[in-house]
């Protein structure tokens, strides 16, 4: 019963999100929002792996953290310089 | 003891809940980018950290436990990087955040700038 | 599925591209949540590992190489829009014909189904069915897979790689820079050197671990890139370069594919079929259990060589 609650709630909040990401005047707000999206997604997991009895699913909650961070970098990087192949600043060469 | 671990994984379960919410209107409300940052750090920690933690009451001293840690301790440490990797981000591509004063005295590109993280 | 409508919509209306990539990755999140929900946990994991980050990511890449706005489309919606109707009234005529989802009694579920989920224990001694099923019961669709990823690998490599020209900048090492170096980004390197070491034992973890949980060759494949790709967004490329070189990743992407054919191959010289495992061992389960965990190895050196070829290849061009 109370994961249910929870869930519900996370989907509301989903919903906002996507607004935002929809919304978003910048694109750092899009980036934002496909941010708080991923993190949200990890709690969905993980609630729906306990609502079914089933935890073996929180390997898979591992994973989309993992990869909605690299997400954010990458983008953020991507967005930032225009390439990503270049260090992130820090030395004379190639720095904006 | 059993109603001890139900209740408080009820508690975090509701707050947790409950900041997702309110880090959720926050997103769609506030008036900067650099504010939203806000209700995405709100929604970020107190918000999954306290579900995932709400979680760990209710599997016990098992294995599972141990995977639910490891996955706070990684959003934890992840997600701030990330808006702060974002933050520089927008403030290299020219964003400025919405200040009411004057900009005599510093525009304060510290106010919104850094997601307040726990 | 109604996020995975709206969001679909939102993509193909918009025309910055780069607001299409990000929606792309959270259709791909949205999609993978559909699959938890429909109990297809290895399914879920291939697609959060794949769609929502590394095809963002790779996306982003060709973004850098192209422009950033979607061009005009042509002067004649209608046609397409009568022939993407066209084309969707046949599909759905032809799902129609299809027993309802979850039929109890539809051929597959009658024949196929029971008896893949009980044999599949006792026939090759690995708990999880769908691990057994990929690598074993449906093996050669498998090493299908992995030879069209070494193909988009080599692929990518003929198309827009070029000779490793000589080092552009001096020698570099991390001595240098952090004694010259302006500390700004102290943050993200710090961050990634501690996480790095940890995802490669994550990576290792899925891999070993497929045969009992939700993982496998594919998704550590996968895991095992992206620590590579972090390190090379947050450092510098050509440093990411020195230490995975490019004849250690063509290295592995043969080899992994070479592996799997291999394994294939030993089964048809042991004298069975091709991809038969069972003569690997004293006894066909314990072949069977060898000959799936060869593959995965295969399947998993392949992907990430894959991964990391192909961001490598997008991210040192000039712009």
């Amino acid at each position: 019963m109370m994961y249910a609650v929870t869930a519900l709630a996370i989907l509301v909040t989903m919903v906002l999100t996507i607004y935002r990401a929809i919304q978003g005047p910048t694109v750092y707000d899009r980036i934002l929002a496909t941010n708080v999206f991923g993190t949200l997604t990890v709690a969905l997991i993980a609630i729906h792996g306990f609502m079914n009895g089933r935890p073996e699913f929180l390997d898979l909650a591992l994973v989309y953290a993992l990869i909605n961070f690299i997400g954010t970098i990458a983008v953020s990087k991507y967005v930032e310089f225009s390439h990503m192949g270049r260090p992130s600043g820090g030395d004379e060469l190639g720095d904006i | 003891m059993e109603m001890l671990l139900d209740a408080a994984s009820w508690a975090f379960l509701i707050v947790g809940s409950a900041m997702l919410m309110i880090g959720g209107i926050g997103m769609v409300r506030l008036p900067d980018m650099f504010t939203r940052m806000h209700g995405a750090g709100i929604i970020d920690t107190l918000g999954a950290c306290s579900i995932l933690i709400g979680l760990m009451f209710q599997a016990g001293l098992t294995i599972v436990s141990i995977k639910l840690v490891l996955v706070v301790v990684f959003i934890i440490f992840t997600s701030p990087t990330a808006t702060h990797a974002l933050a520089r981000a927008a403030l290299n591509g020219g964003v400025r955040p919405r200040v009411e004063t004057p900009p005599e005295d510093a525009p304060a590109s510290g106010a919104g700038g850094e997601p307040s993280k726990i | 599925m109604a996020f995975m409508a709206v969001i679909g919509f939102a993509v193909a209306r918009l025309r910055n591209l780069f607001s299409v990539v990000m929606l792309t990755g959270i259709f791909s999140l949205t999609s993978a949540v559909l699959y938890v929900v429909l109990d297809a946990v290895d399914v879920a994991f291939t697609e959060a590992s794949v769609g929502a980050g590394i095809a963002t990511v790779l996306m982003l890449g060709t973004l850098a190489l192209t422009s950033s706005e979607e061009k005009t489309s042509s002067n004649h919606p209608i046609r397409a829009l009568l022939l993407v109707m066209i084309t969707g009234a046949a599909l759905i005529y032809g799902t129609l014909d299809m027993p309802p989802y979850g039929d109890p009694t539809a051929p597959i579920n009658s024949h196929v189904v029971p008896r893949y989920l009980a044999e599949s224990l006792t026939a090759t001694g690995v708990p999880n069915v769908v691990t057994a099923v990929l690598a074993s019961y449906r093996g050669y669709d498998t090493l299908g897979e992995t030879f069209v990823i070494f193909t988009a690998a080599c692929g990518v490599l003929l198309i827009i790689g070029r000779p490793q020209r000589g080092r552009r900048r001096a020698h570099r090492n991390a001595d240098w820079d952090m004694e010259h170096g302006v500390r700004k980004h102290v943050i993200l390197r710090v961050v990634s050197k501690l996480l790095a070491p940890l995802i490669l034992l994550f990576a290792l973890y899925v891999q070993w671990h497929g045969d009992f949980g939700p993982g496998g060759g594919f998704q550590a494949g996968v895991i095992l890139g992206s620590a590579f790709i972090l390190y090379a967004i947050i450092f510098d490329v050509d440093l990411a370069r020195a230490v995975v070189p490019p004849r250690v990743t063509r290295f592995f992407l043969s080899l992994g594919v070479l592996i799997y054919a291999g394994t294939g191959m030993a089964g048809l010289a042991l004298g069975r079929n091709f991809l038969n495992y069972s003569p690997l061992a004293h006894e066909p389960a314990h072949g069977q259990e060898l000959g799936i965990m060869l593959v995965e190895i295969g399947v998993g050196m392949t992907v990430a060589a894959a991964m990391i070829t192909i961001f490598f290849t997008y991210a040192s061009q000039e712009r």
